[in-house]
């Protein structure tokens, strides 16, 4: 009986991790493809599939057969012992012992490619050049898989990087500072309006940023902020904000109050007591936030599209123009995809213990 | 504030009290007026210069990092130097000036801002009409074809969209805690959260491509391959209404389950084990345990994580921007918004969207208010 049970506990092991594993392979399959076609040479993409990488069987041409100009292309058409017409040959016609037989071009080539199933092992024509490609800025030649010769300028994706890590960073930094400053007033200093003032931060927690993005506009019209690296981290500073403040707020204010007292008695100024006290008993608080605004800065297409543009690309953006103007080149779009998602993923893996933190202190964002 | 207590004359005395005042004006005002111009020069030089980009980039952070924290240092110097008690009446609003000031500029203010401007004209001069024609941009928010399509897009993202990253965030935090891997499968379940939306649009219109009919061209997208594999023809996925809305709805499943599946997964873990353990003696089977005592433990939960989604499913805009742009029938309001107000040119309209969005969330802004309210003893 005890062996029963633990059999029948074994095999709903067995089922469990069996559906998990079947529900993380649809997740992690098509981010594998884009990363094995990353890798592949720009011809390769067009001609196969990237799951051909792996060891497969495939067609493996071992011949042609020359037909008679005496044979009729149009009717039945004797060959290697069998008959087949022209239209069957073109979708291709297995032989009894395993040979394939396909017609080759249009009916005046008179050809027919004799071919064999064999075994392919991993590819080994695995190539870096797509990364060199989008990521430099020089001008790149390749061919297409009309064997056309195509001439495009690079993508420039390492330009784009630099900006986007000039737009995350002191978009992680400024709205954390000023978030400190004013969980910090919040919690422990008194001053008309502070309730109303709160009560603005709550409600405008979940606003949606599309309302700002119309009038914010014309004041960076008038103040020339557009496409300017200050224009765009006060954007996302003030889109940031409320979460920061409020997810701060709820740490800070409740650090016990005897600790702060003391500090006052020594003769610590607010200033010293935030730097000195606060901020570093804060850090689980302020990192968790620091990698949820980073990762929302790096990500954000809307605001640096309409903020930034053309001017000064970040990569979300160049990204998107790849994809708007040479949406068929999986070459490019491919590396240039992981390009992007290099130092996420390198933050999101070292920290997602903060970050699962952050995300479930405050999981509502405007 | 150290006044000299010595007895001296009265002229000295006054005197020195009027150049100590004098002094610490003239300090007070030209400290923060340098560092203003400083700052200024180096914003010019970002602004106007063709210095190469590593330059620009790293000035520009510590430029923008220091600059900040520099205007706080001196903000509160200028006001501890302040005479009496006015600095300490002041130096609340040091600290939480710059929040409430940008917030203000960037969210509260903008609301007002677009709902006047919702009422004007395409440049946002002049009123749109007089008397009822006053809401033309309104009638255009609420009964255009256009809009009446992002309506019904912006539904089935908000519906399909919503429960199928509940409900598969519910089933694999579930299964994943009985597992001894558990924490590998939510790594992965979780990963695409690091993935911008176009990085996810690149991954998926990958899965989704079409090469189409033709003597010797292989069909590279995933989805077409197995589709061909099991015997079916391919498709162009993405140019097929009303069915390519739902080929656009799984990237933001495959984006958002990690997002419920972490949190459900912490509320599954608060549940005391005596709970699920008495049910069980009491002969309950796992179905029960699950209906009557793991989901009420976690409604609540389960009510935040759906609110959260279902607000981001209508503010939806990168995925159909880089995938479809919103065409062939997959158009949103965010995205019609966006080609009102930067194709089009016509202000009036996208504000009218933008407050449609608005009015949209006013449950939740609500409902958030008040919760603030009940915690305010705390407060």
């Amino acid at each position: 009986m005890a062996t029963g049970t633990k059999g029948k506990k074994h095999k709903s092991t067995l089922v469990l991790n069996g559906v998990l594993i079947l529900i993380c392979s649809i997740w992690l399959l098509p981010t594998l493809g884009v990363f094995i076609t990353s890798f592949r040479d720009s011809h390769d993409i067009f001609n196969s599939g990237w799951w051909t990488v792996f060891p497969h069987k495939e067609d493996d041409d071992i011949g042609e057969v020359i037909l008679d100009d005496a044979v009729d292309v149009n009717g039945k058409i004797p060959v290697e012992g069998i008959t087949a017409t022209f239209e069957e040959l073109r979708e291709g016609v297995t032989l009894p012992d395993g040979r394939k037989l396909t017609w080759f071009g249009n009916k005046r080539t008179r050809k027919i490619i004799v071919s064999e199933q064999k075994w392919v092992g991993f590819a080994n024509n695995l190539t870096l050049e797509n990364y060199a490609d989008v990521i430099t800025g020089k001008e790149i030649t390749f061919t297409d898989a009309g064997g056309n010769e195509i001439l495009r300028r690079g993508n420039n994706l390492g330009a784009a990087f630099l900006n986007s890590i000039a737009v995350a960073v002191p978009a992680t930094i400024i709205p954390i500072l000023i978030a400190a400053f004013a969980a910090f007033g919040f919690s422990w200093l008194k001053f008309p309006g502070r309730d109303l003032f709160f009560t603005m931060i709550i409600a405008i927690l979940v606003v949606p940023l599309q309302i700002s993005l119309v009038p914010i506009l014309q004041d960076y019209t008038k103040l020339q902020l557009n496409g300017t690296f200050l224009g765009i981290w006060l954007a996302h500073t003030g889109f940031g904000l409320p979460l920061a403040t409020y997810l701060l707020f709820n740490y800070i204010s409740t650090l016990p109050r005897e600790l702060l007292e003391a500090a006052y008695i020594d003769g610590a100024s607010n200033f010293t007591i935030l730097f000195r006290l606060i901020l570093p008993l804060s850090v689980p608080s302020l990192a968790s936030f620091a990698i949820f605004q980073f990762l929302w800065v790096w990500n954000d297409y809307l605001v640096s599209l309409v903020f930034l543009g053309e001017k000064t690309r970040v990569i979300t953006y160049a990204l998107a123009s790849i994809v708007g103007e040479k949406g068929q080149d999986w070459h490019l779009l491919t590396s240039g995809a992981f390009v992007s998602m290099l130092l996420p993923m390198a933050v999101f893996f070292m920290l997602q213990r903060y970050f699962v933190r952050g995300m479930l202190a405050g999981s509502v964002k405007g | 504030m150290q006044v000299p207590h010595e007895k001296r004359s009265a002229l000295a005395g006054l005197i020195n009290w009027f150049t100590t005042i004098v002094g610490r004006v003239f300090i007070s005002l030209f400290t923060p007026a340098i560092t203003f111009l400083v700052l200024w020069r180096v914003f010019l030089f970002l602004r106007d210069s063709d210095a190469p980009q590593i330059i620009i980039v790293l000035v520009a952070i510590l430029w923008g990092v220091g600059g900040v924290a520099l205007l706080f240092v001196i903000s509160n110097w200028v006001v501890e130097q302040l005479p009496g008690n006015w600095g300490q009446r002041l130096q609340p609003f040091v600290f939480i000036g710059p929040a409430v000031v940008i917030m203000g500029w960037y969210l509260a203010i903008p609301v007002f801002r677009t709902l006047v401007l919702s009422f004007k004209d395409s440049l946002g001069q002049d009123w749109i009409g007089k008397g009822w024609a006053i809401f033309d941009n309104y009638r255009f928010a609420f009964t255009d074809r256009i809009m009446l399509e992002t309506f019904r897009n912006n539904f089935l993202w908000m519906v399909l969209g919503t429960s199928l990253s509940v409900g598969f965030g519910l089933l694999i935090a579930v299964l994943a805690d009985r597992s001894k891997f558990e924490s590998i499968y939510k790594s992965i379940i979780f990963m695409p959260m690091a993935i911008s939306f176009v990085g996810a649009g690149v991954i998926w219109k990958f899965v989704y491509t079409y090469r189409g009919e033709g003597v010797g061209i292989q069909e590279i997208g995933l989805l077409n391959a197995i589709v061909l594999a099991l015997g079916g023809e391919s498709q162009p996925w993405l140019s097929l209404p009303p069915w390519n809305n739902l080929f656009l709805i799984i990237i933001m499943v495959w984006l958002q389950t990690g997002f419920a599946m972490v949190v459900i997964s912490s509320a599954i873990k608060g549940i005391p084990a005596e709970l699920l353990e008495a049910a069980r003696i009491d002969g309950a089977n796992e179905a029960q345990a699950f209906f009557k005592i793991t989901i009420p433990y976690i409604k609540g939960t389960l009510i935040t994580v759906t609110t959260t989604i279902v607000i981001f499913s209508l503010k939806l805009f990168d995925i159909v921007r880089v995938m479809t742009g919103g065409n062939n029938g997959t158009n949103v309001i965010a995205n019609e918004f966006y080609l009102q107000r930067f194709t089009y040119g016509n202000t009036g309209r996208a504000s009218a969207i933008a407050i449609v969005l608005l009015i949209a969330v006013i449950p939740v802004i609500l409902n958030n208010l008040r919760e603030f309210n009940k915690d305010r003893r705390a407060f």
